[in-house]
């Protein structure tokens, strides 16, 4: 993994920046001093690392475009960050680059019950968006893992999903507008408290762009009333085949539960030693949540029970209270911490068509035994969203490339069998590389030309989600220009 | 001339040689009268993939909708976003494709819980206006790898390329469905009873208001035990609001197709919109616009107004939280009032620049979206 080369002219004028940046914005948002931006040298993707220029903290969409229009006519590159918990690198900064981060701007502005929604400021995090309304009842649907400090401005930018998004969707589908700072600091305010924004679906296109199309201030997000109850089952298996067909034939059998996890040996084994959640030793563990009143979850559990029975379960086993339901999904929503206590992993998050689980679990077994290293799979089964863990040693030399080259071969794999490189996590500059097993370059250049609109001077995020010889014109462009 | 191209590369050849406008056709239910050379979709029909297992099916772009409709219906499947049927409301003939469905984002009553067409759709294959053939997204329920022009493609109306071919999510079909008729005494009583619905716990798949019967309809769906205790609980709740009427079954069913194709608007002349506000807003803009009909779906979100031929409802409504579509009026009309509600400056300038892009000549469905 490469990233493009700081540009001398402009690491040169890093004082003159600094003093343009200090007349918009107070002391404290102004972050310079290289003990402090290296804090913001990497995301949850740690293996990569590099101290941006200078750290910028606005507290408003005001500050945020003026600091953008100083960007922008100073040729800098800038990159949003929410609160650093990408996966994929999606907030990496380059030495030449600007890291604007919306960690301050985490108000509620509007909370309105009888329209349904929710209006914040991007640097909420998603948990707390729920902690807003929950006293009335009320959720906010997606509910990625890291939910507890992760910000809406990147569930925003990564179009970011989570385990319950096979009934209530991700991001996007409860996105209803977002009020975005372009590049050279025009504000824009796309949709609100309506259905269906005006015009071209703008707002879908800036969900999942990755910070690439602009810099999100504000959202105004659907909300929803808590259904009455809800109860997961624990089903184990002794084959991770069995429990894909099974997962399959809940699907077509028209239950349709608020979320079906699954989780292999390795992983079941560390979950278990984390949080104690009672997980049964087996080679396969399916966690599946229904919603509703009592009579209705009872319902909708028999008829799992039903197909789960004819699939031979080694264990079925429903929460008997809500403390044995909060601790299974502590096993799970614990995953990858748990499997940080005993390995390096890398995690993936390659989507497939749920009816070929079977078979890529089995070459994902096969790939693993050819390079060597372990691979622990946790995934939203539901959704066909994988999450293989690869386990290494980043103290081996020469594992990390290892690990990267089995990573690779395993989203080639999720391509193969008619899926994608990444579900929810986005493709920063993890999955980059890999863009053209996926897409065409006729079809990147379609993706690229939407940029142009956006951001023509290439400078919001440049060297993240597209190959680097891909969009090497355009951003090379921008430098001969200066 | 008539275009009617059977493969991608037949259509990719039809949109570079275009020595004009171009108006893209689906089954043309929706009469959307654009000037131009027409190019029908028609011959790119059928569907290539149905996994009932993994929810998804892939088509061409102009597959009849009541094929695909039938094959799921087989698998006790549908498409949730219940696409209304224009051709009671706009008088024509023909067959609603699925491509068009898509290219603007035609969602029904369900929107409010289950999401627009838009939602549905994992991905697209199409050409841009310079002939240029395209994919995007996939058909796994999630994907975001790289830019999501599946969104954009949807809604898009056909200016940005031709849809060829797309990849959606279906979902099951509940076991039943039944309906609660509650009389309300006004539009603002209404709205309040509907926020109360979609508030609760209870999951309802639907909250219209037609004021010519005076009374607010609520919908449940799913197993048959649950929607009568969901509807039971919502009759407790709602108690004391009004006159209640349960609909079970085929009744329910065909109440709510009278709202999603506007049947109360079938056979009047007249100009019809389609506002999207903010529910609580919906009373006061409806009596702004003074319209001769109302139809009140999407819990007060969607309003669906019958007017006088050539009246300005944007102007009568003022200021508020939406949009204003005309859906149907002489061509004289859309032409001075434009189909689609002017946006602001800085979103009008990515939009024209996005169709730069897209379609650089200006040959596909020109002006039809500004």
């Amino acid at each position: 993994m490469q990233m493009p080369q700081p540009d001398p002219a402009i690491l040169g004028r890093k004082a003159r920046l600094v003093a343009r940046l200090s007349q918009v914005l107070p002391e404290a948002a102004l972050i310079q001093d290289p003990s402090q931006t290296r804090a913001y040298e990497c995301d949850a993707l740690t293996a990569y690392r590099c101290a941006p220029l200078l750290v910028v903290l606005p507290a408003s969409t005001e500050e945020v475009a003026a600091v953008l229009r100083i960007c922008h006519e100073e040729g800098v590159p800038v990159v949003p960050r929410g609160s650093g918990t990408s996966l994929a690198g999606g907030a990496l900064p380059t030495a030449d680059s600007v890291v604007l981060g919306v960690a301050r701007m985490n108000a509620v502005l509007e909370v309105d019950f009888d329209n349904r929604f929710i209006r914040v400021q991007s640097g909420r995090t998603n948990l707390s968006v729920t902690g807003a309304v929950e006293e009335e009842g009320f959720f906010y649907a997606p509910d990625p893992s890291s939910q507890l400090a992760c910000a809406i401005a990147g569930n925003v930018a990564m179009n970011s999903g989570g385990a319950h998004c096979l009934k209530y969707g991700v991001t996007t589908n409860n996105l209803m507008g977002v009020t975005m700072v372009l590049m050279d600091g025009t504000v824009v305010e796309i949709g609100g408290a309506h259905l269906d924004a005006g015009g071209l679906d703008l707002l879908g296109v800036i969900c999942g762009s990755e910070g690439q199309l602009g810099v999100v201030t504000e959202a105004t997000l659907r909300i929803l009333h808590k259904p009455e109850g809800a109860r997961p089952v624990l089903m184990g298996f002794d084959s991770s085949e069995v429990a894909g067909a099974c997962v399959s034939d809940i699907i077509k059998a028209g239950v349709l539960p608020v979320a079906i996890e699954f989780m292999d040996r390795p992983c079941i084994r560390a979950c278990e030693a984390f949080a104690h959640a009672g997980y049964p030793d087996c080679e396969a563990l399916l966690i599946v949540e229904v919603e509703g009143s009592e009579a209705e979850i009872a319902q909708q559990l028999g008829l799992i029970e039903a197909i789960a029975r004819r699939h031979g379960p080694v264990e079925f086993r429903e929460a008997r209270d809500p403390e044995e339901a909060g601790r299974i999904w502590l096993g799970r929503k614990s995953a990858f911490g748990a499997m940080g206590q005993i390995n390096d992993y890398m995690c993936l998050d390659g989507t497939i068509p749920v009816s070929a689980l079977p078979m890529v679990l089995r070459r994902i077994g096969e790939l693993s035994q050819d390079y060597g290293l372990e691979v622990a799979n946790v995934f939203h089964a539901g959704d066909g969203n994988m999450h293989p863990l690869i386990l290494f040693d980043a103290n081996t030399p020469g594992q990390l490339e290892q690990c990267e080259a089995l990573g690779a071969a395993i989203l080639k794999l999720c391509v193969e069998a008619g899926g994608c490189l990444t579900g929810e996590h986005g493709v920063g500059i993890e999955k980059r590389d890999l863009m053209l097993h996926q897409y065409s370059r006729g079809d990147l250049e379609a993706q690229l030309d939407v940029k142009d609109v956006f951001d023509p001077l290439w400078l919001l995020n440049p060297a993240k989600v597209f190959p680097l010889e891909v969009t090497a014109s355009r951003r090379l462009g921008r430098l001969a220009a200066e | 001339m008539r275009m009617r191209p059977e493969t991608e590369e037949e259509l990719a050849e039809a949109i570079r040689g275009a020595a004009g406008p171009l108006a893209v056709r689906g089954g043309g239910t929706r009469a959307i009268a654009v000037a131009g050379e027409e190019l029908s979709l028609a011959g790119m029909s059928g569907i290539s993939l149905y996994e009932p297992g993994a929810l998804t099916l892939v088509a061409g772009a102009g597959t009849p909708l009541a094929e695909v409709e039938a094959a799921l219906a087989a698998e006790g499947q549908r498409l949730a976003f219940e696409p209304m049927d224009h051709r009671g409301l706009m008088g024509t003939a023909g067959a609603p494709t699925l491509g068009a469905l898509f290219a603007a984002n035609i969602s029904g009553p369900r929107r409010i819980q289950a999401g627009a067409a838009r939602d549905f759709l994992l991905g697209v294959r199409f050409v841009d206006g310079a002939g240029r053939m395209v994919k995007n997204g996939g058909r796994v329920m999630k994907n975001v790898t790289g830019y999501d022009l599946v969104k954009l493609m949807a809604g898009a109306h056909g200016t940005l390329g031709v849809l060829s071919e797309v990849a959606l999510k279906v979902l099951p079909r509940p076991e039943t469905e039944a309906s609660l008729r509650v009389a309300v005494p006004d539009a603002g009583a209404a709205v309040r009873l509907m926020s109360q619905a979609l508030g609760s716990p209870f999951d309802v798949t639907g909250a219209a208001y037609d004021p010519a019967v005076g009374a607010v309809l609520l919908r449940v769906e799913g197993f048959a035990a649950s929607v009568a205790y969901r509807l039971g609980r919502l009759e407790a709740l709602l108690v004391g609001a009004g006159e209640n009427v349960r609909l079970e079954g085929e009744a329910s069913a065909a109440v709510w197709r009278g709202i999603r194709d506007v049947e109360a608007f079938h056979g009047r002349t007249g100009d019809v919109w389609r506002i999207s506000c903010k529910p609580s807003e919906a009373p006061e803009v409806a009596a702004r616009i003074e319209a001769e009909a109302l139809l009140f779906d999407w819990g007060g979100g969607l309003i669906w107004a019958l007017a006088a031929p050539g009246t300005d409802l944007r102007e009568r409504a003022g200021r508020y939280d939406g949009h204003a579509t005309l859906v149907r009026a002489e061509p004289e009309t859309v032409e001075r009032l434009g189909r689609f509600q002017p946006q602001p400056a800085p979103l009008a300038a990515l939009a024209a620049g996005l169709r730069a892009k897209f379609d650089p000549r200006g040959i596909l469905n020109p002006r039809l979206m500004g």
